[in-house]
């Protein structure tokens, strides 16, 4: 039977791994860390789990015991958030690379500096050339949701990638909700046995990892990744209909809302999306023809779901919650991209907003949207800055 | 070197290796690029360059120096250096 509780996203990760119990989880346990691997912790502590805790002396080393518990054949997870994820950047190419499929849970917060904790997108979003899969939650029930499917996707002997789920820090990750939990014996069943791929324990078939890689073998290992990326949609869609199945809860790659008949679409990823759907909801009772998409999946990028949902529309904005300085937001060049070959290109702006945690609400968004109906947005927007 | 003929998903995955003692088949003589020769008049079997050598490259036999073993000779030079006759002299690859 579903049990339903109050929790906040964090706790809600954590406790999809208690459910799961994970061989391995490493953590960094200190600022910016976040109450997921502290709940953990209560759960090894509290013999509720099997899982073998490690307390490491950085991020860094935290990620590099992930992969060599990986290499030897364990599931694991960890989590980090803001500066923390950016001092294991080395190592989440490593991660990648050596094929590990690792789940990170990332509540997303600023990169400093200035000095910030709180939210926007900046730190997965500078990862996203990582060859990490990124899932972007809405609330505290997707963070659990994606938490659960997460280990499917990238353990998928097509994928075999290492994935972060990513939830809004503070918004989610410490925002108290309702949320549905699955018993424990279905998300096990759910999730399945771990199944190594030449473990470094099996000394019957000693195996090598992270060797050097000479000029010749690189690009064809890097295309590799590029290949099991392009599984990843599909893998996702058959792991989110099993999910529906087992939850009634049923997700999709990029999901839009009234979108069908709507001439202007706003797109945004994580909890900004339910913002919208409730602007949408308030504008159509005006009569206006708006609709939003939420996107799920940022990497791979699900250029054609885009590309399907948006063509056609007049104007589309896309809100990032992050800023590559110099350029836009960094999902606004990939959306535009997504449509410049179809055949009725929609105009496409972009709204860069809610940087270092800016409360972006509903008031908010409608400027967003009246802007855009009224043609008066430029190509790149920055929402409610003092200029 | 060795495999560099396979489709990129022909090896296997992330890198890994799985064949034991396969170091053996990296032949690293062709980072070099330029090439130890030895003029055996001159050469009076000293064997400094064997001591110097960094990579064991220098074949010797019945205590005579004998030429170099090219496989993982990367063309430092160490050996014409260290050679009191200057008998090993240092030729650019392919000229």
């Amino acid at each position: 039977m579903e049990q339903l509780l109050a929790m906040n996203g964090d706790q809600a990760i954590a406790y999809a791994w208690k459910q799961i119990d994970p061989d391995v989880v490493a953590a960094y346990p200190i600022t910016p860390q976040t109450i997921i691997v502290e709940a953990f912790s209560d759960y090894v502590a509290d013999g509720q789990v099997s899982t073998e805790y490690v307390c490491a002396e950085s991020e860094h080393s935290a990620l590099s015991l992930c992969i060599g518990a990986a290499a030897a054949g364990a599931r694991t997870a960890t989590a980090t958030a803001s500066a923390g994820l950016a001092y294991m950047w080395e190592m989440l190419y490593i991660a990648s690379s050596m094929r590990l499929p690792i789940v990170m849970a990332v509540a997303n917060r600023a990169l400093s500096g200035p000095i910030n904790i709180h939210c926007d997108h900046d730190d997965s979003m500078g990862g996203r050339d990582a060859g990490w899969i990124q899932v972007y939650g809405e609330n505290a029930q997707e963070a659990y949701d994606n938490s659960v499917m997460a280990f499917r996707i990238a353990e998928h002997m097509d994928v075999r990638l290492p994935m972060m789920t990513c939830l809004d820090g503070f918004i989610t990750s410490h925002s108290l909700e309702n949320m549905s939990l699955l018993p424990d014996d279905v998300v096990k069943k759910f999730v399945g046995e771990f199944k190594a791929i030449r473990p470094l324990l099996d000394i019957h078939n000693p195996t090598s990892y992270g060797p050097f890689d000479a000029p010749e073998f690189y690009f064809e290992h890097k295309f590799g990744q590029i290949k099991a990326m392009d599984k990843v949609i599909p893998v996702m869609r058959e792991v989110q209909a099993d999910f529906a199945k087992i939850s009634g809860r049923s997700y999709d790659i990029v999901e839009p809302y009234y979108v069908d008949d709507a001439d202007y679409v706003v797109v945004a990823a994580g909890s900004t999306a339910g913002t919208l759907r409730a602007v949408v909801d308030e504008l159509r009772a005006d009569g206006k023809k708006v609709g939003s998409v939420k996107m799920r999946l940022f990497r791979p990028f699900p250029a054609g779901e885009i590309a399907k949902v948006l063509e056609g529309k007049k104007a589309v904005a896309v809100m990032d919650r992050a800023i590559s300085i110099g350029a836009a937001g960094p999902s606004f060049p990939e959306v535009r991209s997504a449509l410049f070959d179809v055949s009725q290109r929609p105009k496409v702006v972009n709204y860069v907003y809610g940087l270092g945690g800016r409360d972006v609400g509903v008031d908010d968004v409608k400027v967003v949207f009246s802007q855009l109906m009224k043609g008066e947005s430029k190509v790149v927007n920055y929402l409610g800055v003092r200029q | 070197m060795g495999d560099a003929d396979k489709k990129y998903d022909e090896y296997p995955l992330g890198g890994m290796i799985t064949e034991k003692g396969s170091a053996r088949r990296y032949k690293t003589g062709d980072w070099r690029s330029r090439k130890p020769e030895v003029d055996k008049e001159k050469c009076i079997d000293c064997l400094f360059c064997w001591v110097f050598c960094p990579d064991n490259s220098v074949i010797v036999e019945n205590e005579k120096m004998k030429g170099f073993r090219y496989s993982h000779c990367k063309g430092c030079g160490i050996c014409a250096t260290e050679c009191p006759k200057k008998a090993i002299t240092l030729k650019e690859e392919g000229a």
